[in-house]
């Protein structure tokens, strides 16, 4: 039996240990915010935050979460009001928006850390996160508003 | 309840009765406000596109009817239509059509044809509601209508300035005939309040928080998940299998063979074991565990390195014509100058975000399926016939698309949860891995050039003969094609625009050992990458700048109907008439000068950097780009800038137009680039996106500068039209910065260890 909290809400899993995070999202809790893109870690549609650390969900096994807080795109913030949020809104990044749940929160990580990003930074800390759409050029520009509002 | 009955309910729940309802079609627009018409729509041929329901509270629900994949069709068809209504934007919602050929007209969203087919009957959707509700305030006032407007959600008496809002105005509009066809007037371009303008997407905050619902995320009680294992090979089948380890997995509750129907099967299943189980983990491990021995079939033998030799020996002899235009052959031979090359692109894979997924649910005989599909027609159609049901009882509802590329527009997928659904008798999910989607999927065709051109003394080309082989998509759906029409070359090879006296654009025997499909701008890609990158090695050979050797080419301004210069039949001209959409060689040179100017072509760059220019119309539209790169000493490309210049006629979102050439430069990077489907006995050698690379953040553009022409004129595509000349702009760039030519894609290493920041690398140029 596994302890962990999810977006604040205690849950116990005892199915399989080896089970990726993501599909204890998708499929147990039903939070289909998180995307599956490659079940490799090569795209980061999954991206989620374990104790703040913005992790691969399809890489995250079920055993490693005794007593973690797991934090989704569901989760990021109460209103769907977090900074990154409306800064995507305001420059209309998402096309299909499919992987857009992982873009924010490997953004959100980034800005946690480095609250003034570079080009060179964001681009280095979001390298990981496909985009077959194309938004790259726009969330670069959104971070970069979000990280402006950060007092 | 009877399936018509069922289907009658659902269709008035989805529009509202009691509202004003108006549909437009291609035989003109009708009111449907009661049961009886509605029920009387479905069954005649009038098929209205759109659906317009004005309800009482003075909410509009408007049906989009197209699918929504990133390119903005849920914003940018309900604009026009409340702009033209004067209804106010944020009373307006819009309902996801379901599949429904009869009620909706072509639903197929490929081919950028959304607002190029409808625009027109979008506008008069709108003015005609907008007509209606001014003829019903003036009947409640007494008044002529001719004092009364419509503005932003009501009607207003001009004199008094009393106000009657939209929703008040339903019951009386109920009972009025529709407007007489003068009192519909579409707006004047300075009316309009959001067509043209920059509108913000409706689904921003659903997919900004993760409650946007795509194709894999629907939930049905009871619903089982599967994975499949697929022939590995295109027209294998199972010849035994053990499925004794895959049902000790806890989770796992079935195993099934579901049948190889004959190759070609279209859009039908490639059948395939399926791991049927209680969620998406179990069913993957399940299929892992799977023991299966394969029988390859008539594809085993395919290897693209084998493969590649054959292309490039069929396009070394005379090919059926596509265009044949003066005597290339006479010319060739009588030219002061004369250059051959040969290009080669090898297949590509969609790889769109979401991997294909499909919900179904079989009960009663009929069938329900929730899908991202861009075709729902077609899965209807297919699961009709696949599980031999009456295509009424099969209910096909569009969630977003997650991406689709045009591999979303083949409903093989849904047609294997269908199938499931069925055999299971309970809901089931299908979901494909990314190795599924990247071995198994519809790819876009290889291809191989060659192109040889003669110019006269001073550089002028007087002749062109442009030879492509590529397995042809004809070949998915039909045994024994071996190459494609001369159709498939006027998707960007024999309707150049160019002004030479002898062309022959000829078409090579290829014959397709795997699944031959769609491809965001399908064949234009590879047309647009060889034709761009020789225009360069002709102005390069000749010593002239390439921008200006490309404004030669194109030469004075004219319209030309490509009919009646040289194609041959069927001289399609992407569902268009030549009278509508004649190529306009005015647009063509506009866009060149317009990039030329934007990008600041011709001024210095740093070493290693370098431009590179391109022009190509496709799907009716006119787009020229620069794209700038920087080659590192390790051959690694990037784009500092690319500059984009698009004629698409009346652009009614320009944002999403802006963002969908964004995205067009950035997939002309990967296709160009990184990514290569490549086969070895049969199979597909890469599986996720560690081997089958796409572009990322540290390669993308810094800057994507679009400039949108202004104009009134019949809108073209968009979706599409950035992709052909991304590629050769892009490897002109290459050769300016380094001196190297890329005639075989992708890039890959070719630049390694070759190139650099040299100091004689003449990146200032162009």
């Amino acid at each position: 039996m596994i302890s962990l909290t999810v977006n604040g809400a205690r849950r116990t899993f005892d199915g399989d240990p080896a089970m990726p995070l993501l599909w204890y999202l998708r499929d147990d809790l039903e939070l289909t915010g998180t995307k599956y893109g490659c079940g490799v870690g090569s795209c980061g549609a999954c991206t989620v935050h374990v104790e703040g650390r913005a992790v691969r969900a399809c890489q995250t096994k079920m055993s490693d979460l005794e007593g973690r807080g797991v934090t989704t795109i569901e989760g990021l913030h109460p209103k769907g009001e977090h900074r990154l949020q409306v800064a995507w809104r305001e420059i209309d990044v998402p096309q299909c928006g499919y992987c857009q749940s992982g873009q924010i929160m490997k953004a959100a990580e980034l800005l946690g850390s480095t609250p003034k990003p570079t080009d060179q930074q964001i681009d280095n800390a979001m390298n990981g996160n496909i985009c077959r759409c194309g938004t790259y050029p726009r969330i670069r520009s959104a971070i970069k508003a979000a990280a402006e509002k950060s007092s | 309840m009877t399936q018509p009955d069922m289907e009658r309910r659902r269709f008035v729940q989805m529009l509202g009765v009691g509202g004003l309802v108006i549909a437009a079609g291609p035989l003109g627009i009708r009111r449907l406000d009661d049961v009886e018409s509605l029920a009387a729509s479905l069954a005649d041929p009038f098929s209205p596109h759109a659906y317009v329901t004005l309800h009482e509270d003075g909410t509009v629900t408007i049906i989009c009817h197209r699918s929504e994949m990133g390119q903005g069709i849920r914003t940018t068809m309900p604009l026009i239509i409340a702009d033209e209504m004067e209804a106010d934007w944020s009373r307006c919602r819009v309902a996801q059509a379901v599949g429904d050929e009869t009620k909706y007209g072509s639903q197929n969203t490929d081919g950028s044809t959304s607002i190029r087919l409808f625009l027109a009957k979008y506008r008069e959707a709108g003015a005609t509601v907008r007509a209606l509700l001014e003829n019903a305030a003036a009947k409640e006032w007494g008044v002529d209508v001719k004092t009364v407007r419509a503005r932003q959600h009501q009607v207003v008496h001009d004199r008094t300035r009393r106000t009657l809002g939209f929703g008040a105005l339903v019951a009386t509009a109920r009972t009025l005939p529709m407007p007489d066809k003068s009192r519909v007037r579409v707006k004047r371009p300075v009316s309009r309040r959001w067509q043209g303008k920059k509108m913000p997407s409706i689904d921003l905050v659903p997919m900004t928080t993760g409650t946007a619902t795509y194709g894999a995320d629907v939930r049905l009680p009871g619903m089982k998940t599967a994975v499949i294992a697929h022939p590995p090979v295109w027209g294998g089948k199972v010849k035994s299998f053990d499925a004794k380890a895959a049902l000790a997995i806890p989770g796992v509750e079935k195993v099934i063979h579901i049948p190889e129907p004959p190759i070609p099967a279209g859009y039908n299943t490639l059948g395939g074991i399926a791991v049927v189980a209680r969620n998406t983990w179990a069913a993957i491990k399940g299929r892992e565990a799977l023991e299966i021995v394969w029988e390859d079939g008539p594809n085993a033998g395919y290897d693209s390195v084998a493969y590649k030799a054959t292309l490039e020996a069929s396009v070394r002899k005379p090919g059926k014509p596509g265009r044949t235009l003066g005597d290339a052959e006479r010319a060739l031979a009588a030219a002061a100058k004369r250059l051959e090359r040969e290009y080669y692109m090898p297949h590509l894979s969609h790889a769109q975000m979401e991997p294909v997924a499909a919900i179904a649910r079989f009960a009663d005989g009929k069938l329900e399926t929730w899908a991202p599909t861009q075709s729902p027609q077609d899965a209807r159609k297919v699961i009709a016939d696949y599980l031999k049901i009456d295509i009424a009882n099969v209910t096909v509802n569009v969630t977003l698309l997650g991406g689709a590329f045009g591999r979303k527009s083949k409903p093989d997928f849904v047609a294997e949860a269908a199938w499931l659904s069925k055999e299971v008798g309970a809901p089931v999910r299908v979901q494909w891995t990314r190795e599924d989607d990247l071995r198994n999927s519809y790819y876009h065709t290889v291809a191989a050039h060659r192109l040889e051109a003669g110019m006269d003394a001073s550089g002028t080309v007087t002749a062109w003969r442009h030879r492509v082989a590529h397995p042809a998509i004809d070949a998915t759906f039909a045994p024994n094609v071996e190459g494609s029409g001369p159709d498939e070359l006027t998707n960007g090879a024999s309707d150049i625009p160019f002004a030479i006296p002898n062309v022959s654009v000829e078409i090579c025997p290829a014959k397709a050992y795997t699944r031959i499909g769609w491809y965001r701008s399908v064949n234009a890609i590879h047309h647009g990458f060889a034709i761009g990158s020789f225009v360069d090695e002709l102005a390069v050979e000749a010593g002239k700048d390439p921008a200006r050797f490309l404004l030669a080419l194109l030469g004075p301004n004219r319209t030309v109907d490509l009919s009646k210069d040289g194609l041959v039949a069927p001289a399609s001209n992407y569902g268009g008439t030549w009278d509508d959409y004649p190529l306009d060689i005015a647009r063509a040179r506009h866009v060149v000068e317009l990039a030329m100017q934007k990008s600041g072509w011709g001024t210095p760059l740093p070493n290693g950097r370098g431009r590179g220019i391109a022009m190509h119309r496709s799907f009716l539209s006119y787009v020229a780009m620069v794209v700038e790169v920087d080659v590192a000493a390790d051959g690694t490309v990037t784009v500092p800038k690319a500059t984009v210049a698009v004629d698409a006629g009346f652009v009614a979102n320009p944002d999403r137009a802006r963002s969908q050439m964004e995205g067009a430069v950035i997939m002309g990077m990967s296709n160009t680039l990184y990514s290569e489907i490549s086969f070895k006995d049969g199979r597909v050698v890469q599986a996720n996106y560690p081997t089958y690379q796409v572009t990322r953040m540290r390669a993308a553009p810094h800057v994507v500068d679009v400039h949108l022409v202004e104009s009134e004129a019949l809108p073209g595509g968009i979706g599409e039209p950035g992709v052909p000349p991304s590629g050769a702009a892009l490897c002109n760039a290459i050769y300016a910065a380094t001196k190297v030519r890329i005639r075989q894609l992708p890039v890959g290493k070719q630049l390694a260890g070759a190139v650099g920041r040299t100091t004689d690398s003449g990146s200032a140029h162009g």
